[in-house]
Order: C-alpha cells, then structure tokens, then sequence
C-alpha cells in the first residue's frame, strides 16, 4: 500500500443507497461505531455529496433511482472517487434478472473501487475506502500540476 | 396574498435516511400542514424473479429482501413452504431456528435503539448501544459463518447444527446481555432528556392502529394484545407460552408514544433472552434436516401440489408470505407482506400537526425498512409519461378483444 503523502485534509464519505437490501448499509455504520471506528483514520461520512471525497453506493440501482445517483455523482467536487460495496453492486448479484434494475453501478457512473460480498465485512468497507483515498490523493497530485 | 406555507422535500437521497424514500411536507412556521409520502426507490421485483428460480434459490433470494430481517423472511417462507407441501422439520431443527431468529431480534432492536438515540441528538449512546450490539452478531458469525445474511435455514430443517461450543457461546452472550440490557433500561427508560424528548411524541392511539393496521412492537405499545408468536405459535414457540409485551404489563398505563415503543423493544429483548434460555436447556437430539438430498427435495417439490399462508413475529412486526406449488421446482406464485409497509401508513396522521424537530423520531420511531416494503407504483410509457389507471383498462379490455378475435 503507498504513502498518503499528498491528502491535507480528513477523508470525507458520503453514502447514497439505492436498491439495496440494508446488509451493506449497517455493515457501513458498523464501520462508524467503536468495534471499526473509522474516524480515528478521519474518515467521516458527511451529509451532502457537495462535500464529500469519496462517494460510497449500496444495492443495485432500480431504474428509478439511476438519474439520481447520475445526479448525486455529478454534485461531488474533483478529485472524487466511487466505491461500489455488495455483491448486487458490483455485477447484479442475485437480482441479475430482475425487470426493475438498471445495470451494474459500473454502467450507470465510473466505479473506482469494487467491494465483493453479501455483504461485505467491515473491514472490507475501510479497505476499500483506503484505496479510494490513494486514486484521490493521485487525481489532486494531477489536479495541482495542472494549476502550475 | 402572501405566502403562509412552505414546502420542505426530504429524500430520496438524505442524510437522515439510510434508504430511499421520499417525504414531501408543507409547514407553517414550526407545524406540518401537508404531508406525502412516496415510496418505491428500492423496488427490486424480487416476487417475479422467485417465481422464477427453483425453491432453494428463491430461500435464499428470500433472505436478500431485507438485510437486517435477513432471517424473517426465511422464517416466514420456510414454514409457508413447510405446511403447502406438508414436510415437518425435526425436533432439533426447529429449535435451532428459533434461537437464531430470537438473537435477530435481539441485534434488530439494538440496532433500532441506537438509531433512535441518533436521531435525537444523544451520539454517544448510539455509539454505546452498537458497541454492545457487536456480541450478538459475533456470536450469529460463529455459529452461521457470516455476520448478516446467515443462509441457515433450509426447507425442512436447518442447515447448520449448534454444537457444544456453539451452546457455551450462547450461554455466554445471554449473561452479557442480562447485564446490558439492565444497564439499557436505566439509560433510555429513567434519563429524564430521552423521556421528555419521546413522551407524547409519535403518539398512536388504540383505534388508529387497529385502523391503520399497525403491527409489531408499535401495536404493542398502543396496547394492542397481538404477536404470531403468540396467536399462531409455530416451532418451539409452540413449547414456550410467549405473550405479547404490551405497555399496560410493564408500567400499567398504555400512551402509544415513542417512549412506549422503546420499552416494548428494551422488554423484548429480555423476552427473547427468555426464549433462548428455554432453547438451549431443552434442545431435542436427532437429525436437523427432513430431506437431506436435495435433489430430493426438488424433486418432492415438482410431484407436490399446494398451497399455504405463513407468518413470522419479525423484529418489526408480522411477516406473511403467500406460497404456491404448482408442478414446478420453485413456487408458481410467491407473494410477501412485510411489516413496514403497514407502519409507514403512521406516517401521515402523526406528521400532520406535529413539529418540524420531531419529523426524524416520527419517521424513524416505525424503523422503517423501506427495502422490505417498496412495490411497482408507477407505469411509464417510453417517452416518459406516467399511465393511469384507466388507459390500463383500456389497454387490458384491448388485448380481451384481441385475444377474442384470434380465438374466432
């Protein structure tokens, strides 16, 4: 794993659920709470996606909700990186057949960081985030020789 | 005229929601004149598919519904499975079920107990109640091999057996929570802030639930005698007199308040520590499937005819599912009723006249799965545009007409 070197600031999350069964939703909040506690890593989930680094999806996105999440994506400031967490996410999982779904998360917005697993433990949520964090630290490096 | 009302729209992405809904309300001043709720963001079509897959697979898409009841839907379909096509699971079998659905219900109101804390402001005490909530899904990790999603039932038993060291597990996590839910008792139920913050609030009477159909531990605190538990014992319910925890037991005065329904939950917990004790000392020896093989078990399936209606006491409420065999490997019709989707209909009537402070414990006081509840609302055609329902009639007499005109 590289050296966070760059990143100035804590690393903010927002979470946004879409079709999701709620196993990866309270495997999230777990991931807050003192068992995990990500915080003291300064990893935070924040309210808006205005404010947020990294933006963390749940569930496969019913067909009502993708121009949603497209909006949601679209509100975050660069750098920004996405985080798919569960298996329904990543490639349909067991709704892979279902009427209503809009397609792995992939199709609908670009996915940085894939978490398998129904759900997947916390530890694997933090992980993943870590990684986010890494790609976003990479973007602003970008972001900054561009500036100059 | 000048403008007295505003509008204020929550969801279907908020902070405060863990999952899409949406909540239009109108407010003057500080009070909510108008309020609408519109659901149907997480609909994922999950009857059609089990429809389609065989009865094993549909389990298990069955535990996917909702991830925090991840073992009521199960339940509720294993004993509807059970009585259409007439198999009984073991003795051994149905008390193993039992334990692990009463240590769900144990993490499922923890995890409400927190929520509602947060919700009010009191962080710390989410953060206390859901360090303790990690001992029970420890123990559910040791004995299924996963934290959420257990995978332990089957058709006819379950499919995981409790061994010794599994037992002592549960013995030990049935002491630390005698102990913390006497340490919980002291800390929702007499801190004066939590009392004055859900006293009167999110108040349901006797009549308005029975007319909105409310089920679960918010019937029960408007004092409302009602558990499938206890009307409709099934599996080791059947051996333990389980009674409804009900406000007018505890303290003798019923108010149907959010203060209520928090001690109805603290109440059941004890309940369902009760429950797990009975389990544990009276465990029956023998197998724990009806039908191991289950190629058999598919095949028992194809040559069965039937149909049934079962239900499951879930952490929130009466679970109900609808099951039908039909010649196939897998149900032909499968239809599911979750709790949520009759508590939610408390929404409006408590929302209306109430501050704009307490729309969080009024939304949250239900704990709302919205996961469990969402159905197809809206028809659209390709362009966009919504189809009532009267040109869904027209399209329906239609097709008759063609159908008729062919068949001529």
């Amino acid at each position: 794993m590289g050296k966070l070197d760059n990143f100035k600031r804590s690393l903010w999350v927002f979470h946004a659920s879409g079709g999701s069964c709620n196993a990866c939703d309270i495997e999230i909040v777990a991931a807050l709470t003192p068992r995990y506690d990500v915080e003291r890593f300064g990893i935070k989930l924040v309210g808006s996606p205005r404010h947020a680094d990294v933006l963390l999806v749940t569930g496969a996105i019913p067909r009502d909700f993708a121009d949603k999440l497209r909006r949601v994506y679209e509100q975050m400031p660069e750098p920004k990186a996405v985080v798919v967490v569960g298996n329904c996410g990543t490639s349909g999982g067991v709704f892979y057949d279902s009427y209503n779904i809009a397609g792995p998360i992939d199709e609908i917005i670009p996915v940085d960081v894939y978490v398998p697993g129904c759900p997947p433990r916390p530890e694997a949520i933090i992980d993943a985030v870590v990684k986010a964090w890494l790609k976003v630290e990479k973007l602003e490096k970008k972001l900054e020789g561009k500036e100059e | 005229m000048a403008k007295s009302t505003y509008y204020i729209p929550v969801g279907p992405i908020h902070p405060a929601l863990k999952e899409p809904i949406r909540v239009e309300a109108e407010v003057e001043g500080e009070k909510i004149v108008k309020v609408d709720v519109k659901r149907g963001f997480a609909h994922r079509g999950i009857e059609y598919m089990g429809m389609k897959r065989n009865a094993i697979q549909t389990l298990y898409l069955s535990e996917r519904i909702c991830g925090i009841c991840s073992i009521s839907h199960p339940y509720a379909f294993v004993i509807t499975a059970e009585k259409a096509l007439g198999i009984e699971a073991p003795p051994r079998a149905q008390y193993i079920r039992t334990i692990i659905a009463e240590l769900e219900r144990i993490h499922s109101h923890i995890l409400w107990l927190g929520v509602i804390a947060h919700e009010m402001g009191f962080d710390t005490l989410l953060f206390w109640t859901w360090k303790g909530r990690e001992k029970v899904l420890d123990l559910l990790e040791f004995i299924t091999g996963n934290r959420i999603n257990y995978s332990m039932y089957m058709i006819g038993g379950a499919r995981r057996d409790l061994k010794e060291k599994h037992i002592r597990a549960i013995k030990d996590a049935i002491d630390y929570y005698w102990k913390f839910t006497e340490h919980m008792k002291e800390i929702f139920l007499s801190d004066p802030v939590y009392k004055a913050r859900t006293r009167n609030v999110a108040k349901v009477s006797k009549d308005i639930a029975l007319k909105l159909n409310l089920v679960g531990p918010i019937a029960r605190a408007a004092g409302i005698r009602m558990d499938v538990r206890q009307d409709m014992p099934y599996d080791a319910y059947a051996d333990i007199d389980v009674r409804a925890v009900v406000p007018q037991d505890i303290v003798g005065e019923v108010y149907g308040d959010a203060y209520d329904v928090t001690m109805v939950r603290i109440y059941e917990i004890e309940q369902s520590l009760d429950i797990i004790e009975y389990c544990v000392d009276n465990l029956p020896e023998g197998k724990i499937l009806a039908i191991p093989n289950y190629v058999a078990l598919l095949a028992k399936i194809r040559r069965t005819k039937g149909e049934a209606i079962g239900a499951h006491e879930a952490p929130r409420g009466e679970v109900i599912h609808y099951l039908k065999f039909d010649g196939r490997d897998g149900p032909s019709v499968w239809k599911v009723i979750a709790p949520s989707y009759n508590n939610i209909n408390s929404w409006g009537p408590l929302l209306i006249g109430a501050e704009v402070a307490d729309i969080p414990i009024v939304v949250a006081y239900i704990d709302p799965c919205m996961c469990c509840n969402d159905r197809v609302a809206v028809v659209k055609t390709k362009d966009g545009n919504e189809l009532g329902y009267t040109e869904i009639r027209k399209k329906c007499l239609e097709k008759t007409e063609k159908i008729r005109r062919e068949l001529k």
